[in-house]
C-alpha cells in the first residue's frame, strides 16, 4: 500500500538528515583519521621492535671479534725451567705472568719508567699467560724459541679498536691515555693488530676480565635448569590437563581447580621465586644457586601454561574418535592413551615449547634462589652452583666497563636466538601436524 | 653416588619389574596369553609401579626430611656451654656448620666444638643416606615382589593399573592447587614474623622506606623504617605511565586488526605482536637503562628539564612497550567476539565503519576491554626485570615522572639478593612485600577474568 501521507502534525517539524556533501567530507575525513590512528599504533609497534633488536645489535656485533695483538714472545728458560729439568709441574707452576711482562718491555725497548711500564702491562689480558702456560705445557720443545705469536689484548685496547674510544676527548677523561695511542698507532702501521672471532665468548665462563668472560657457563646453567623444568613441568601438566579435560567430574573441586590454574598463570614471576626461597630454600633445605631448584621454581611457573594449551589441544580432538574407541571396547584410560594423547601431542608439544621458550627468558624468581653468584666455572651438575643466560645478561649489564655492554648485548643476541628457534619450532610443528577436523 | 644415582636404580629396577611381571604372566597363562584378564604388559606395568612408586615416594619423604633431623641431632648433641639462647644465634651456628661441612668459609673463626658438631653432621648425613639407599632398594625390591605374587590368571592388572594411574592424574592436578597454598602460606608466615618486628600499620601507611638495619644497636638509625607508600607511589606511577603507553596503542592496534586489517596484514602484525610480547623482560630492562633512559635525559635537557638517569619515565614507557601485546591480543578477542549483526545494525543505519566502532562495537566491548586492561596493570605490577634495571632504589614519594622512583618488586629483589641472614626484618619486609602484591594482583586478575567471563556469557 503506499500511504505516501505523511501525518505530521502542524507546528512539529522533522529533523531531517543534513545530507550536504560538506558534513559527508567531514565524517569520512574522521573515518581516515580513526584508520589512520590504527594503522599508526601497529606501525609505532613495529618501530620500536625494530629500534630494539637494532640498537641491541648495533651495540652487541662487535662482541664476536676480538682484538688481537702480535708480540714476539721468547719462551725463556730463565723464567720457564732455571733448573734445566724440563718437568712439567715445573713448566705447569712457573710465572708466565712475568714473562709476558719482560716480552713486553723487550718490545717496546724505548719505555723506561715504571708508570709508562704499568701502562703497557694493561696492553694485553692479565690472562694471556696463562694461555701461553697451556702452549708451553702442550708442547714443552717451546722453551728457549722465540716466536711472534698473537696475544689477546686487554678489554681497553679492544675497545679502541673497535672505535669505542674517542680519541678527541682530552686525555684524563678516556680509558686510553696519549703515550698508549702512539704505542697502539706504532703496533697498527706495523700490522701487529688484528681482530678475529671471538670463539672464547662460546667456549669460556664468566670472568672479572671482559675479554675472557664467555657464555658457556651461563648456557650450560640454562639447559641444566630447562632439563629440570621440562621433567617436572611436562608430565604433570599433560597429567593435569588430562584429568581435567577426560576424567573430572563438574563439580566445584574442578572449579576450584580450574579457578586456581588460571590465577597462577597471572602470578607475578617474582613470587614463585619467593616461594622457592622460602619453602625450598629455607624449608627443604635444598642447595643455593643450583638449577635443581631453579628448574623447579620455572617449572611450576610454566606449569599453567602448559595445562592450559594441553587442555585446549586434548578439546580440540573430536568426541567421534572416543566414542569409537570406547564403542571398540577400549577402557577410558585406553581411549585416552592410545587415541586423544596422541592425537592431541602436536598441539600439547607446541604449548610445551613455548612455555620452556618463557621459562629460558625468566629471570626475576632465579634472582631470588641465589642463582646471581659469580661463577666462574661451567657448572658440571644439577646440585653445582650456577647461572642461566638472561641473570648473566643482568650481571654484565651491572658492569661498568665499557666492553661489557657489547658482550651484554652479544648475550642477549644468543638468547634471542635460542628464543627464535624455539619459536619456529613450535610454529612448524603446529603447522605441520595442525588438523583441522 | 648421589640421589640422582639412586632415582636411576629405582627407574632400572622399575623396568627390571616390567620384564619380570610380563614374563610372569605369561607363565601363569601357560603360554596361551588369550586367558589371561588383562594383556600381558599390563601385568608388567602393574609390577613396575608397585616396584617404582613406594620407592620413589620414600626418597622424596626421605630427602625432605632427612636435613630437619640431621641439623635437629647435630644442634641438640651440641655442648650445654656453647648452646646458642635465641634463634638467630642458633641458625646463625646452624650455617656456620654447613658451611664448615661443605669446605666453604665461615662466619667466623671456628671453634674446636663447632668442628666436632660438623664432623657429626657429616657423619650423620653420610649414615642418613647410604640408610636411604637401603631402605629405597629394600622398598622397591619388596614392592616387586608383593606386585609379582599377586599375579595370577584371573588378576585384574588393567584395572589396577588404571586405577593407580587415574589417582597419579588426580595428584597431578592438584598440583597447581598445592602451589597456591605454598604461595600464600609461605608469604604469610613470613609477614607474620615480620608484622611481629614492624607493626602492620606503620608498614602499609608509613611514608618513609629506608630499610637498612644497623648491625649493632647503638648505631645511628639502627631500626630500619619500613613505610612502604613510597613503594606503592612508585609503582602506580610507573604502572600509570606504561599504561598511558600501552593503552591506547594496544587498543587502536586491536581494533585496526580485528575491523580494518585484511588476513595478509594481520598474519604480518599479529606474529610482530607477539614478538613483542616474547622478548624477555631482562631485555627490556637492559634496553630501558641502556638506551631509552640516556635518550630521555637528552631530551630533558634539551628543553630545560632535570631529568633523573633512572626516571620513572624510561622504565614506564619500556614497561608500556611490554604490555602492549597483552593490551591488543586481550582486547582484539573481545572485538572479534562482539555479534557481526550489531556491526550489520549500524552500517544498515548508515553509519561509516569508525562510528560503528565507536558508538556500537567499543560500548559492547567494554567490560571486556577493560578486563584487559586489568590483566595489563596487574602484569605491569609485577613486572621486576624492567625496574629494577631502569627505576633505581631512591624510595621518592613524587608524581613527579623524571625523578627516580622504586617499586615494590625492585625492594624485594634488593632485600634479598645477595648474602642475607634470614631471619633480619630486612630480609622479612620482602616477604610481606610480597604478600602484597600476591593480593593485589589476585585481586585484579580475579576481577578481571570475572568480567571477562561474564561479558562472554552474554554473547554465547
Amino acid at each position: 500500500m503506499t500511504d505516501a501521507t505523511m501525518n505530521s502534525k502542524p507546528g512539529t517539524e522533522i529533523r531531517r538528515p543534513t545530507l550536504t556533501g560538506e558534513r559527508l567530507k567531514k565524517r569520512y575525513a574522521a573515518e581516515r583519521r580513526f584508520r589512520l590512528y590504527g594503522l599508526g599504533s601497529i606501525l609505532t609497534a613495529g618501530l620500536i621492535l625494530v629500534f630494539l633488536v637494532g640498537s641491541i645489535t648495533g651495540t652487541g656485533y662487535t662482541a664476536f671479534l676480538q682484538t688481537y695483538i702480535k708480540l714476539n714472545i721468547s719462551f725463556d728458560p730463565e723464567f720457564l725451567d732455571p733448573a734445566g729439568t724440563g718437568d712439567v709441574a715445573q713448566l705447569a707452576s712457573a710465572d708466565y705472568g712475568g714473562m709476558v711482562k719482560k716480552n713486553l718491555r723487550d718490545n717496546f725497548p724505548e719505555v723506561t719508567s715504571r708508570r709508562d711500564k704499568r701502562k703497557l702491562y694493561n696492553f694485553v689480558s692479565p690472562n694471556a699467560g696463562f694461555d701461553l702456560r697451556t702452549m708451553v705445557i702442550d708442547d714443552p720443545s717451546l722453551v728457549g724459541q722465540s716466536l711472534d705469536l698473537w696475544i689477546k689484548a686487554s678489554d681497553d685496547i679492544d675497545m679502541l679498536t673497535k672505535g669505542y674510544v674517542d680519541r678527541t676527548l682530552e686525555e684524563s677523561n678516556r680509558r686510553v691515555s696519549d703515550t698508549e695511542l702512539v704505542w697502539y698507532d706504532k703496533l697498527d702501521s706495523n700490522d701487529r693488530i688484528e681482530s678475529r672471532f671471538n670463539t672464547d665468548f662460546f667456549v669460556k665462563a664468566d670472568s672479572r676480565e671482559p675479554e675472557e668472560a664467555g657464555i658457556l657457563g651461563a648456557v650450560t646453567g640454562s639447559l641444566l635448569t630447562l632439563v629440570i623444568t621440562l621433567l617436572l613441568s611436562f608430565p604433570i601438566g599433560v597429567m593435569a590437563a588430562i584429568y581435567l579435560e577426560e576424567f573430572a567430574p563438574k563439580n566445584k573441586w574442578t572449579d576450584l581447580i580450574e579457578v586456581n590454574i588460571n590465577n597462577l598463570a597471572a602470578v607475578p614471576s617474582i613470587v614463585f621465586g619467593l616461594l622457592g626461597l622460602a619453602m625450598f630454600l629455607n624449608f627443604f633445605g635444598f642447595p643455593r644457586s643450583a638449577p635443581l631448584v631453579g628448574g623447579m621454581v620455572l617449572a611450576l611457573m610454566t606449569l599453567p601454561t602448559i595445562i592450559i594449551a594441553s587442555r585446549s589441544a586434548l578439546k580440540a580432538v573430536p568426541p567421534s574418535i572416543r566414542e569409537a574407541a570406547l564403542g571398540l571396547g577400549a577402557s577410558p584410560l585406553q581411549v585416552v592413551t592410545h587415541h586423544v594423547l596422541p592425537l592431541a601431542m602436536p598441539g600439547i608439544l607446541t604449548g610445551t615449547i613455548i612455555g620452556m621458550a618463557q621459562a629460558l627468558g625468566e629471570t626475576a624468581p632465579l634472582l631470588m634462589i641465589g642463582m646471581i653468584a659469580f661463577i666462574v666455572d661451567v657448572p658440571g651438575g644439577f646440585t653445582d652452583p650456577a647461572t642461566v643466560l638472561p641473570v648473566q645478561i643482568y650481571l654484565w649489564a651491572d658492569s661498568p666497563e665499557r666492553a661489557f655492554v657489547e658482550r651484554t648485548s652479544a648475550a642477549i643476541m644468543v638468547l634471542l636466538a635460542f628464543l627464535i628457534f624455539m619459536n619456529i619450532l613450535a610454529v612448524m610443528l603446529r603447522k605441520k601436524f595442525e588438523r583441522r577436523w | 653416588m648421589n640421589s640422582f644415582f639412586l632415582i636411576l636404580v629405582v627407574i632400572g629396577l622399575s623396568v627390571a619389574g616390567y620384564a619380570v611381571g610380563r614374563a610372569r604372566s605369561v607363565f601363569a597363562a601357560a603360554g596361551d596369553v588369550r586367558i589371561l584378564h588383562s594383556l600381558p604388559s599390563y601385568y608388567g606395568m602393574f609390577v613396575a609401579l608397585g616396584c617404582g612408586l613406594p620407592a620413589i615416594l620414600l626418597l622424596a619423604i626421605w630427602l625432605i626430611i632427612q636435613p630437619q633431623i640431621v641439623d635437629h641431632m647435630v644442634m641438640s648433641g651440641l655442648d650445654p656451654s656453647i648452646m646458642p639462647q635465641n634463634a638467630d644465634a642458633y641458625s646463625l651456628m646452624l650455617t656456620d656448620i654447613r658451611n664448615l661441612s661443605s669446605g666453604n668459609a665461615t662466619s667466623r673463626e671456628a671453634s674446636p666444638a663447632i668442628v666436632a658438631a660438623t664432623e657429626r653432621y657429616l657423619a650423620l648425613q653420610s649414615i642418613g643416606f647410604w640408610s636411604m639407599v637401603v631402605g629405597v632398594v629394600c622398598i622397591a625390591m619388596l614392592g616387586l615382589a608383593w606386585a609379582r605374587s599377586q599375579i595370577s590368571r584371573n588378576f585384574r592388572a588393567r584395572n589396577a593399573v588404571e586405577k593407580i594411574i587415574r589417582a597419579l592424574l588426580i595428584v597431578c592436578s592438584m598440583i597447581a592447587i598445592l602451589t597456591t597454598v605454598g604461595i600464600v602460606l609461605s608469604l604469610i608466615f613470613e609477614s607474620i614474623r615480620f608484622f611481629a618486628r614492624v607493626p602492620f600499620f606503620d608498614f602499609l601507611f608509613g611514608i618513609h622506606w629506608s630499610p637498612q638495619t644497623a648491625i649493632r644497636a647503638e648505631q645511628v638509625g639502627a631500626s630500619g623504617s619500613f613505610g612502604a607508600v613510597p613503594l606503592f607511589a612508585g609503582t602506580m606511577l610507573i604502572t600509570l605511565i606504561a599504561m598511558l603507553v600501552a593503552g591506547p596503542i594496544g587498543l587502536l592496534s586491536a581494533i585496526y586488526m580485528a575491523e580494518y586489517a585484511n588476513p595478509k596484514f594481520r598474519g604480518i602484525a599479529k606474529p610482530m605482536l607477539e614478538v613483542l610480547a616474547g622478548i624477555p623482560t631482562v631485555v627490556y630492562g637492559f634496553f630501558a637503562a641502556l638506551t631509552v633512559a640516556p635518550m630521555i635525559r637528552g631530551w630533558g635537557e634539551g628543553v630545560g628539564l632535570d631529568v633523573s638517569s633512572e626516571s620513572a619515565l624510561a622504565a614506564g614507557l619500556v614497561m608500556g612497550i611490554m604490555i602492549i601485546p597483552f593490551v591488543s591480543s586481550l582486547s582484539d578477542d573481545v572485538i572479534n567476539s562482539v555479534p557481526q549483526s550489531l556491526r550489520d545494525g549500524s552500517y544498515g543505519l548508515g553509519a561509516t565503519k569508525s562510528e560503528t566502532i565507536r558508538h556500537v562495537i567499543i560500548p559492547a566491548a567494554l567490560p571486556g576491554i577493560v578486563g584487559a586492561f586489568l590483566l595489563a596493570v596487574s602484569r605491569a605490577i609485577g613486572e621486576t626485570m624492567i625496574v629494577v634495571m631502569a627505576a633505581g632504589l631512591a624510595s621518592n614519594l613524587t608524581a613527579n615522572p623524571f625523578e627516580a622512583v622504586t617499586t615494590v618488586t625492585v625492594q624485594i629483589v634488593t632485600l634479598l639478593v645477595g648474602d642475607q641472614e634470614f631471619d633480619s626484618a630486612k630480609t622479612l619486609a620482602a616477604f610481606a612485600l610480597g604478600l602484597v602484591l600476591f593480593f593485589v594482583t589476585l585481586g585484579l586478575n580475579v576481577v578481571a577474568l570475572r568480567v571477562v567471563r561474564k561479558y562472554r556469557e552474554k554473547y554465547d
